[in-house]
């Protein structure tokens, strides 16, 4: 055998190695994958096209990747990247009719609201507490329906923050805004995250004792 | 330590730094030293901790076979071009 091609099979190998890896930590990570991408974009079909574009963005730049250990954090940091990158391009777009629920954020109603303090009832306590009620009949379903109501602005920085464990510090150099915005942002995405999900128990009929119909969110 | 406790008023408002790790440890260990203390600020801490795990699940979602065959594919055309040049 040649040198030459011995060397080719090494490379081969190695290309082979390097596949099998990438292929097992992706599969491992890709429902995690798709479900931020999904909370990201709310349509499945932009989900799927935001994660196999970071997907292939990684494996072109998998020789920048210095540490293994960090291959989770570093997909997602392009994952994120990746949706950041597309929503702006769609925001640099003439807006069209459907866009209008991700316009004017600062008009929306987001005036301080505490959903703890609506169900919490001290004085209740001996019969059981009406916040542990609330949490454990809540849907998943429920929660994504109030997740993804929110505005583009905000949905994005509860889930950086929340879901993927982001510092304010690191959302805004993601999204290139003051760290004021990001605070501002998420404390708002917080409030009316929390009064949609009042909204929508309500609606389904949960009560808190003693109240009667009181507690509509402001 | 600091030198005084922190009031119901200034754990709330600062509840949600604390929740997200935006706070020194210095105050971390203030708040926690109130949470021990103060049942309502404790509950409250808790259904927001609880909430936000809630929140954390809603990214749960299985995958579809789909977008699992559409990423080998396009590894298989990355790996294809890979040795298309090298060869």
């Amino acid at each position: 055998m040649s040198a030459s091609s011995s060397s080719g099979d090494d490379r081969a190998r190695h290309r082979q190695r390097r596949r099998q890896w990438f292929e097992r930590e992706v599969e491992r990570l890709m429902d995690r994958l798709y479900g931020t991408a999904l909370r990201l974009t709310r349509h499945p079909d932009d989900a799927e096209d935001i994660v196999a574009d970071a997907i292939g963005k990684a494996w072109t730049k998998l020789d920048e990747l210095r540490d293994p250990d960090r291959f989770e954090g570093w997909l997602f940091h392009i994952l994120n990247n990746t949706f950041v990158s597309e929503w702006r391009r769609r925001q640099c777009r003439p807006k069209m009719a459907d866009d209008s629920e991700t316009c004017e954020p600062d008009n929306l109603d987001a005036t301080s609201f505490s959903l703890f303090q609506q169900l919490h009832q001290p004085f209740l306590l001996w019969w059981g507490s009406t916040e542990d009620r609330f949490l454990n009949e809540l849907l998943q379903d429920d929660l994504q329906r109030a997740l993804d109501a929110l505005p583009d602005p905000y949905r994005m920085i509860v889930v950086f923050v929340e879901v993927q464990g982001y510092t304010y510090g690191e959302v805004s150099e993601l999204l290139g805004i003051p760290l004021g915005t990001v605070r501002s942002r998420l404390n708002r995405g917080r409030t009316l995250l929390q009064k949609a999900l009042w909204k929508q128990a309500r609606e389904a009929g949960f009560t808190v004792a003693f109240r009667g119909t009181e507690g509509e969110p402001p | 330590m600091t030198g005084r406790e922190l009031t119901c008023e200034e754990v709330i408002e600062q509840l949600f730094d604390y929740l997200d790790r935006e706070v020194d440890s210095q105050r971390r260990a203030d708040i926690e030293r109130h949470l021990a203390r103060c049942r309502d600020c404790f509950s409250r801490a808790e259904f927001e901790r609880r909430l936000r795990a809630k929140v954390e699940e809603s990214v749960s979602v299985r995958a579809p076979q789909r977008l699992h065959r559409r990423v080998k594919d396009l590894l298989d055309r990355f790996d294809a071009d890979e040795t298309n040049s090298t060869s």
